[in-house]
């Protein structure tokens, strides 16, 4: 009898743990739309910052964080399917490819101020590129890199070998067989993973805080090496160093409900489209 | 037609293995990158750079440590005897205070009679350390001696337990109180989510209903998609205010608040994990415990943790690496103080956030900067150790397999 007492106290402890979870989310979620969304109207989205940005809107942000997702999924995005074919494919089971997935893991476990000191050493410096897209994508590709080969690494590999025997026993070549058969089957799965490394893309700060950044430039940029504003920049700028913190606060709350409405409906779509894919899978 | 086929396959070959190398390369660049920039910190006089320290020539003190001059120019160390010389009372002279000696006419034109003056202040006193720009020293004045100025060692920068990288005119970088901050928000981050997270592990893998697991996980799923910098301005508006009003403190930017944000941080993490760890759990054991009359928690409690504990390790491991690491949020919450710590409830101040905060204002080149890059390797350094170790554990888990 005593035992089963426990047992019941425990549960409902870990019942209550997993509420609190649920409890935390909606916390942070509620508090910020609660106070964003009445800042958030079409002006505010569509217009740049003025008054020492404790008025208008968040326009060259949004401008700014578009261009450094295009501009790091251009950069990663190729050498990430690239690298994970090579894996997959390729190497196989050798050393070689053992170590790669070592280095692959090592560099998703580095600190994202980490790739900000170094995108600032390489690429700002060194290769003179100056605060600049291209510094700051190049910087944010890298970061996102061992995400993008993780997940096709995954969805080359939840294909089966049936697949690729019986296009090579038909004759087609190797290439032919990666490029006919294995890709457009993999297709999906790759997707869902260049969407994830979006959304991250989209929300990390610290690797653009030296390589990319402005403080405030209203102007949107005419080229690849000009500096742009980015959204979770933005933010941090209005939330800690504003002209006049308590009259920008709205406008951080707006920002921030922008930046977590960007990145949650780029997981929801990965999700959406993974379970999207998948069903499809299983009517073929 | 074939043949061009077979070298297009060839080329094809080629690319790929060269593009397997990029994550290496990219791992090779960062560590030459950042070493070299940081150990050059080293190489950088303990005075700032363009400035030397005179004293008079009679005065038989040759060099000083950066810590002596710093304690001299705050007035801490007060007299000669205290470091090496005959007795005296220090008496620091800054350039600038030249100008309240002198007026413009007697320094004459563009300041050419400067160092003549300087020389004279300096040979007056014999107790004098005068902090002055090289290219006003008095050249030609026998009773003005240069201080041997030593290199940054690096005794000062793992030793040094001040950290002061634009003070005059010898800038402390001590990076242990920055070491020993980072090291203690994220244990007392990890204290909190273990328990937290593996309850809710055990929840998900061993009660929860399908229903509540849909609910559950896309929950977490959020939790870690959430950009730091939200989580850091949530912090800040919320955390923080809430903090110091509970423990009726002066500030609410403490240890603990950045504690408690990144325990929430870390808790994605660390639930995944320990629940993957908990689900691969072999059916046999389970029905084994069950069938001896153990209860379901017992089961838990005496087979299902002791069987995953190298997954909640390994998961304990990667939540401290994902909170030793973290920047936006710990440096909009903890205050930034960089003094060793001595309770949860005062600011606190990490490698990363310094590296945050002060790059933006360091010249490129200049000590401090490069004092950042090292900075970011010790960082680099921890956090490879943490994955390795990481690697290390969940290996030993699949090797023991049953």
């Amino acid at each position: 009898m005593h035992k089963r007492i426990k047992q019941k106290i425990v549960f409902i402890v870990l019942r209550l743990l997993g509420i609190l979870i649920v409890g935390i989310l909606l916390w942070i979620l509620g508090f910020i739309v609660y106070n964003g969304a009445e800042v958030i109207n079409w002006t505010f989205l569509t217009t740049a910052p003025t008054e020492g940005m404790t008025a208008g809107g968040i326009f060259p942000a949004i401008v700014g964080t578009f261009c450094l997702i295009t501009g790091s999924v251009v950069f990663a995005f190729p050498i990430g399917v690239l690298s994970a074919i090579y894996m997959n494919e390729y190497a196989g089971n050798t050393w070689i490819a053992k170590f790669i997935r070592i280095m692959t893991n090592n560099l998703g476990s580095i600190p994202s101020i980490v790739f900000g000191l170094f995108g600032m050493a390489l690429f700002v410096n060194t290769l003179g590129f100056g605060d600049s897209i291209i510094a700051g994508s190049c910087t944010l590709g890298l970061l996102v890199l061992p995400v993008i080969i993780r997940t096709t690494e995954e969805a080359l590999k939840s294909i089966p070998d049936t697949y690729r025997t019986g296009s090579l026993a038909l004759g087609a070549t190797k290439l032919q067989t990666i490029w006919r058969v294995i890709l457009p089957m993999a297709f999906p799965n790759i997707i869902t993973g260049l969407i994830l490394s979006i959304g991250r893309v989209s929300g990390e700060t610290a690797p653009i805080l030296f390589t990319v950044a402005a403080y405030f430039l209203p102007k949107l940029p005419d080229s690849i090496f000009d500096q742009v504003m980015a959204l979770p920049y933005h933010l941090y700028v209005i939330a800690t160093s504003g002209t006049d913190i308590e009259a920008s606060r709205p406008i951080a709350y707006g920002t921030a409900l922008v930046l977590i409405i960007v990145v949650l409906l780029i997981n929801l779509l990965a999700t959406f489209l993974r379970k999207y894919f998948a069903k499809k899978v299983k009517m073929n | 037609m074939k043949k061009l086929r077979k070298i297009t396959e060839q080329i094809v070959k080629l690319l790929l293995t060269v593009n397997g190398g990029v994550t290496s390369l990219a791992i090779l660049l960062i560590i030459v990158f950042l070493f070299k920039e940081g150990l050059g910190l080293f190489k950088n006089p303990s005075v700032e750079k363009g400035y030397v320290l005179c004293v008079n020539s009679a005065n038989n003190v040759e060099r000083l440590s950066s810590y002596e001059i710093k304690q001299i120019f705050d007035w801490k160390t007060t007299d000669w005897n205290e470091i090496g010389g005959n007795a005296g009372t220090i008496a620091p002279f800054r350039f600038e205070e030249i100008f309240s000696l002198y007026s413009d006419e007697e320094l004459g034109e563009d300041y050419s009679l400067l160092p003549e003056k300087l020389g004279e202040v300096i040979a007056k006193d014999i107790n004098i350390i005068a902090y002055i720009p090289q290219e006003f020293f008095p050249q030609n004045n026998n009773a003005v001696k240069i201080l041997t100025s030593e290199n940054i060692r690096f005794s000062d920068f793992f030793g040094g337990t001040e950290w002061l990288p634009t003070t005059t005119p010898s800038p402390q970088f001590g990076v242990f109180p920055l070491i020993l901050g980072t090291l203690w928000i994220s244990l007392f981050a990890i204290l909190i989510a273990l328990p937290l997270g593996v309850g809710v592990a055990v929840y998900l893998s061993e009660l929860a209903s399908e229903r509540v697991r849909k609910i559950l996980k896309p929950a977490i799923e959020l939790l870690a998609g959430i950009p730091s910098v939200v989580y850091g301005f949530f912090g800040l508006v919320v955390l923080v205010p809430l903090v110091q009003r509970t423990f009726n403190l002066p500030v609410g930017e403490t240890a603990f608040t950045g504690s408690l944000i990144l325990a929430i941080m870390a808790l994605p993490t660390i639930i995944t994990i320990a629940e993957d760890a908990m689900r691969n759990t072999p059916r046999a054991m389970r029905e084994a415990s069950l069938a001896l009359g153990a209860t379901h928690w017992q089961t838990i409690y005496k087979v299902i943790i002791p069987y995953s504990s190298s997954g909640i390790m390994a998961a304990i491991v990667l939540g401290i690496g994902r909170a030793i690491g973290e920047t936006m949020a710990v440096l909009m919450v903890t205050g930034n103080a960089a003094v060793i710590p001595s309770s949860l409830f005062q600011p606190i101040r990490t490698i990363p956030a310094t590296i945050a905060a002060e790059l933006g204002e360091a010249p490129v080149g200049g000590a401090h900067y490069q004092s950042l890059f090292l900075l970011g390797s010790i960082l680099f350094i921890i956090t490879m150790i943490i994955s390795i170790s990481a690697e290390f554990i969940s290996r030993r888990r699949q090797s023991k397999g049953i």
